[in-house]
């Protein structure tokens, strides 16, 4: 490691509430925390660790709904939290600045990207407009935004997510801060854009030897940027240390846990020759009102017992392909084979017993599930609606599923979707799956709404009930480290085509498609050279 | 009952007020026979009589007692508010939700037929069905409940189509349910919040605007007792500085005000912070 | 911006499309409601050979296409037809009746947008506050009131009691301006009142609405100043939904003032259609009812319109 400067930020005993319901609760109970100058700190934890918040309290901000009640956040020999806002207003944009998770949503529609990157600057004072605009092109160009000398003359809805997002890192550099805060800057972007993203992040903190507090819930891209890492927990700090040290050698189970995520592998199936698949996509294409196709001649089969996986970026057609299976999207041409025999292309024309042999769980847990039912309706429904059972048969059977996805029936049964967690809500959704008895439950995105720990339980449990019933998956996803976990088969999509597809260990093993190595390669990895060598390499690779 | 008394103690003082004040109302209405001393369209001494004495709040233009009417204007007025946005919902939840469920091309017609119906503003679109059909009150309800329809459609269709958007609506048709068990088991249930407070605005809507009718002389027709036509008929005192007609018209208000607290407060408490309708 | 052209053409055909419809309607309104328009106006008792006059004048023999072609071709020629009531050309009936009620909107609408708007966005920005809260139970309680209801409360006030104003403001074609804005104050007052509290409320909600949004956050945490904020961030974004929230208040206003004309037996389009529809004098009717009908339809599309041009995605394309 380079050497650091002299503390630049402190925070000690920083508590803070949020309100619920009218009420004030505490979500950050007591951090400490020591920010060197140029010194990137990541912090890391799951939805509800009070990472963001913290985050912004180092700018002496606290969100509506929010409020900092006790500790000290010094800055640069500056207490914050007694600085009146003019004091705080000179401070943010100048020394401190911030960079949101949705650039999309964080610039302003109406005006133009130069004129927003050269406000903070102008509005404070420390340039000229002229100057200000001649060094948006110089840190455009740096930051590798195409066509840098015009592209600030661009509204944002004219520029793509990781474009607006090297924009907004640029911003935030336009008064050379001593610190930033990164606030998740790419959760919501594609994986071989996010590879871009931080590789100019990584660049410019380096270049202005910038101090930056990088908060994020994915370990592997903290293990990239951070110098030190705090991990926090429902407001806790965890554990806090250098980068490297932790990745190697984890003190707290907490950690431990979070980064033994990644090592669930299912056992290789012995390829079952010459049988019959249960379902045969063969030559769909398919496109969406207006004319827009979203599938090109989509051809792939699921064996019985089996998990394929579909794996692709956005746009890639993934979820497309699921709707045309289950008949609510009719594809134009091709068929969609069950058994070997065609099933009719349109969802109203499909028998009920056609139906229950396709079940479907969803990525949001929380919009799958009426929250006026109560668990006992929701998994009861198509026991009685598939199966005809009723009564104590049907009571029994609901207790038995739950029992199945280890949930206890006397505790459960008769809550609302509102008092589980989002993993229980999941389960549910299996569980409703599961009551119709099908043979094929397509998963779409099923684990990226959760956090890590809870989407390892998911696939967890998946894979037992296969196991067990031997259901067949179709399992959607953009996560390769979920595809690496569960696949049997892979496919991969590219805008609404294939491009390639096999058994796990032929499509993960090189050589490969052109795009399914970009795809691999861009998946951030746990060692810290990771995303320097892959530069390193791709550099090589052009030269 | 006891859900009625476990809101009352919840709510603001606004709500609580709202609250007593329907209360109060609905009382009025169902007692009327009972609480009034003189038949509804009795005349019983000269016209504007002062208060007091045997006519607590005095005579109206032709002599029939104001305390009377005011009592029985009540209990027409808000019945046949209450009858008009309930034929409203009816006619426009149903069609809103089915729009919303089946999409294509009844959502289509639906939309296209409302969006004419709504560029007539409602008071002329009344007015000029009503010079036509004659006022009496079943035309009215109708009338007044088609063309309010076309706003319950609106939010029907707007809050059912946030709803079948949904996962488990989608998860509804995957398994092969029907168009009326979605309507009835999956969208319903969870559209009631907004639509009750809907009903409630729907109802100060309907009641200003069967009142506004009356008072042009154009709504409910004499003999029969409301407050519109109340104050029309009563208007005059008004320049001599007597508040005799004020009276119905502070009604309607007070009536309409109290409905709109209870909806503010039952829009705060079903929605966390929603700010406005 | 060949996009943003497409749009406004587009709204603008609907815009004409709806009111093609609206006098359809209107037209056969009249043709398709029970009750024979002729037995209902010349009574159960009339010969058979005074139904057949009246029908051949009012041209009731001819198929309702060619009788609607006719009528719309003369309407658009300023040719409103007659009076049943009375026999007066409709069009001079409505000429200065039309100039009486748009000024007095105009009035009222002088005094309200600014008010409302003004109110509007210190109770957005000022939210949670006494004044906040205070405004919205204020607001809430005046849009509850009938519209007569408040109109006798300023006559009972501000003409019986206080002697300030007329009560009855019956202005004259020759009146001089300031005199006839005199008179208007009071019914102009109504409609303010009444119009303010709607104005105000939708103004304030699209304001938080726009506060929340994640680039007034960036804005903040960029260190601006928060008139700069209001002023370069929020006001831009903030013109569409004000633009709309305006011209639908003036749309209401339009509407609003056929009750306060009666109230104050002031001479205009309200009055004139409620008289109309107690003498069921059907032509006048239809007239006025298009006049309103195309005003609020013409208002909405305005709405539409600067909605889409103040538009940054449509007026900036990819």
């Amino acid at each position: 490691m380079n050497t650091k400067g002299d503390i630049i930020l402190s925070m000690r005993g920083l508590r803070i509430e949020g309100q619920a319901d009218e009420q004030w609760q505490e979500i950050v109970h007591g951090i400490d925390l020591d920010l060197h100058r140029g010194e990137v700190m990541g912090l890391i934890g799951e939805s509800g660790a009070g990472k963001s918040t913290i985050g912004l309290a180092a700018m002496g901000y606290a969100r509506p709904g929010c409020r900092i009640t006790a500790g000290e956040i010094n800055f640069d020999g500056i207490d914050l939290r007694t600085s009146s806002e003019d004091e705080l207003r000179d401070l943010r944009g100048v020394r401190i600045s911030y960079v949101a998770q949705s650039a999309a949503a964080s610039f302003n529609p109406a005006h133009r990207l130069i004129d927003q990157f050269s406000e903070t600057p102008v509005q404070h004072g420390v340039k000229s407009k002229f100057e200000a605009e001649e060094d948006a092109r110089v840190l455009f160009r740096r930051l590798k935004l195409p066509f840098p000398d015009t592209i600030g003359n661009r509204y944002p809805h004219q520029v793509s997510g990781g474009q607006l997002q090297r924009a907004m890192t640029a911003m935030a550099m336009s008064c050379r801060p001593d610190l930033i805060i990164f606030d998740e800057p790419t959760t919501a972007l594609d994986v071989t854009t996010q590879i871009e993203v931080l590789a100019a992040i990584k660049d410019v903190v380096k270049e202005f030897n910038t101090a930056a507090i990088y908060v994020t819930h994915d370990l592997a891209v903290v293990a990239q940027m951070a110098d030190r890492i705090m991990v926090l927990r429902h407001g806790n700090m965890i554990e806090e240390g250098n980068a490297r040290d932790m990745l190697a050698n984890p003190k707290d189970p907490y950690t431990r846990d979070l980064l033994a995520v990644r090592t669930f592998a299912k056992d290789d199936l012995d390829l079952i020759p010459h049988e019959t698949p249960l379902l045969k996509v063969e030559n769909v294409t398919a496109s969406y009102t207006g004319g827009v196709k979203v599938l090109h001649d989509v051809s792939i089969q699921i064996p019985r017992g089996r998990t394929v996986a579909v794996v692709g970026e956005s746009g890639s057609g993934k979820s497309t392909l699921a709707r045309a299976i289950t008949g609510l999207l009719p594809p134009e041409s091709g068929r969609v084979m069950y058994e070997g025999e065609p099933l009719p292309v349109a969802l109203e024309q499909r028998g009920r017993e056609q139906l229950r042999r396709m079940q479907m769980i969803y990525q949001m847990p929380d919009t799958a599930l009426n929250p006026r039912q109560r668990i006992r309706e929701i998994i009861g429904r198509p026991l009685s609606f598939y199966l005809d059972l009723h009564g104590a048969k049907k009571e029994a059977r609901i207790r038995e599923l739950l029992e199945m996805i280890e949930m206890n029936p006397d505790e459960y049964i008769d809550r609302l979707p509102g008092e589980l967690s989002g993993g229980q809500k999941q389960r549910i959704c299996i569980a409703r799956a599961l009551a119709a008895e099908p043979d094929l439950i397509i998963c779409d995105e099923v684990t990226s709404a959760l956090d890590q720990l809870v989407a390892e339980e998911i696939l967890k449990l998946l894979q037992r009930l296969q196991d067990e019933v031997n259901v067949s998956y179709l399992f959607i996803t953009h996560d390769l480290a979920t595809v690496r976990a569960i696949a049997d088969d892979i496919v991969v999509m590219l805008q609404g085509r294939v491009v390639e597809q096999g058994p796990k260990d032929e499509v993960l093993t090189p050589p490969h498609h052109e795009y399914t190595d970009l795809l691999l390669s861009s998946v951030p990895e746990m060692d810290p050279d990771w995303l320097d060598r892959l530069l390193a390499e791709r550099q090589l690779a052009k030269t | 009952m006891k859900t009625v008394l476990k809101l009352f103690m919840e709510a603001p003082w606004s709500g609580r007020f709202g609250l007593l004040v329907i209360a109060i109302y609905i009382m009025l209405a169902v007692f009327a026979p009972v609480l009034t001393p003189f038949g509804e369209s009795e005349i019983v001494a000269d016209a504007f009589e002062p208060w007091g004495g045997a006519y607590l709040l005095g005579t109206d233009n032709l002599g029939r007692d104001m305390f009377t009417r005011l009592i029985y204007g009540g209990r027409n007025t808000i019945g046949i508010a209450f009858l008009t946005t309930m034929l409203a919902f009816l006619v426009g939840g149903v069609l809103g939700f089915v729009a919303a469920a089946m999409g294509g091309w009844i959502d289509q017609l639906l939309g296209r037929l409302v969006d004419v119906m709504m560029a007539i503003p409602t008071l002329i679109f009344a007015l000029l069905i009503l010079t036509i059909t004659g006022t009496s009150i079943p035309v009215l309800i109708v009338v007044i409940a088609l063309l309010d329809s076309t706003r319950v459609f609106r939010l029907a269709r707007a809050v059912a189509m946030n709803i079948v958007v949904m996962d488990y609506v989608e998860a509804a048709r995957l398994r092969g349910e029907g168009l009326w068990w979605i309507i009835w088991r999956e969208v319903l249930p969870n559209a009631m919040p907004p639509l009750v407070a809907e009903f409630g605005l729907r109802f100060c809507f309907v009641f200003l605007f069967i009142s506004a009718l009356s008072f042009l002389g154009l709504g409910i027709q004499p003999p029969t007792a409301d407050w519109g036509s109340m104050v029309r008929d009563n208007a005059t005192l008004i320049t001599y500085g007597d508040v005799t007609p004020l009276l119905p018209a502070g009604a309607i208000a007070l009536l309409t005000v109290a409905v709109n607290f209870v909806v503010d407060f039952f829009l705060h408490k079903t929605s966390g912070l929603r700010d406005e309708h | 911006m060949p996009q943003l052209v497409k749009m406004v053409v587009q709204r603008l055909a609907l815009g004409l499309l709806t009111l093609f419809v609206v006098s359809v309607i209107i037209f056969l309104g009249v043709e398709l409601l029970p009750g024979d328009l002729t037995e209902a106006i010349l009574g159960q008792s009339a010969t058979p050979e005074t139904v057949a006059a009246f029908r051949r004048e009012l041209g009731l023999d001819l198929p309702p296409h060619t009788r609607y072609l006719e009528w719309l071709g003369n309407i658009l020629q300023g040719d409103l037809g007659r009076s049943l009531a009375n026999g007066r050309e409709i069009s001079e009936l409505i000429s200065w009746r039309l100039y009486n009620t748009l000024f007095l909107a105009a009035i009222a609408a002088v005094i309200a947008v600014p008010l409302a708007l003004v109110l509007g966005v210190m109770a957005a920005l000022h939210r949670n506050s006494l004044f906040d809260r205070v405004i919205n139970i204020t607001t809430l309680t005046s849009i509850s009131f009938p519209e007569f209801f408040v109109a006798y409360i300023l006559i009972l006030f501000l003409s019986v009691n206080a002697g300030w104003f007329p009560s009855i403001s019956n202005v004259g074609s020759e009146m001089p301006f300031w005199d006839r804005v005199f008179r208007c104050i009071l019914p102009a007052l109504t409609l303010t009142l009444v119009v303010v509290a709607h104005m105000m409320r939708m103004t304030r909600a699209a304001i938080i609405n726009l506060l929340a949004s994640p680039y007034i956050e960036m804005a903040n945490l960029k260190g601006l100043t928060r008139t700069r904020i209001i002023v370069r961030h929020a006001l831009p974004n903030a013109l569409a939904p004000i633009i709309n929230v305006i011209v639908i208040n003036l749309a209401y206003l339009v509407v609003g003032v056929v009750v306060v004309e009666v109230v104050f037996v002031y001479p205009g389009m309200g009055q004139l259609l409620v008289d109309s529809v107690s003498k069921r004098d059907i032509p006048v009717v239809q007239s006025t009812s298009m006049f309103f009908a195309g005003a609020f339809v013409l208002l909405n599309l305005l709405a539409d319109m600067l909605a889409i041009v103040t538009n940054p995605r449509l007026l900036h394309p990819k």
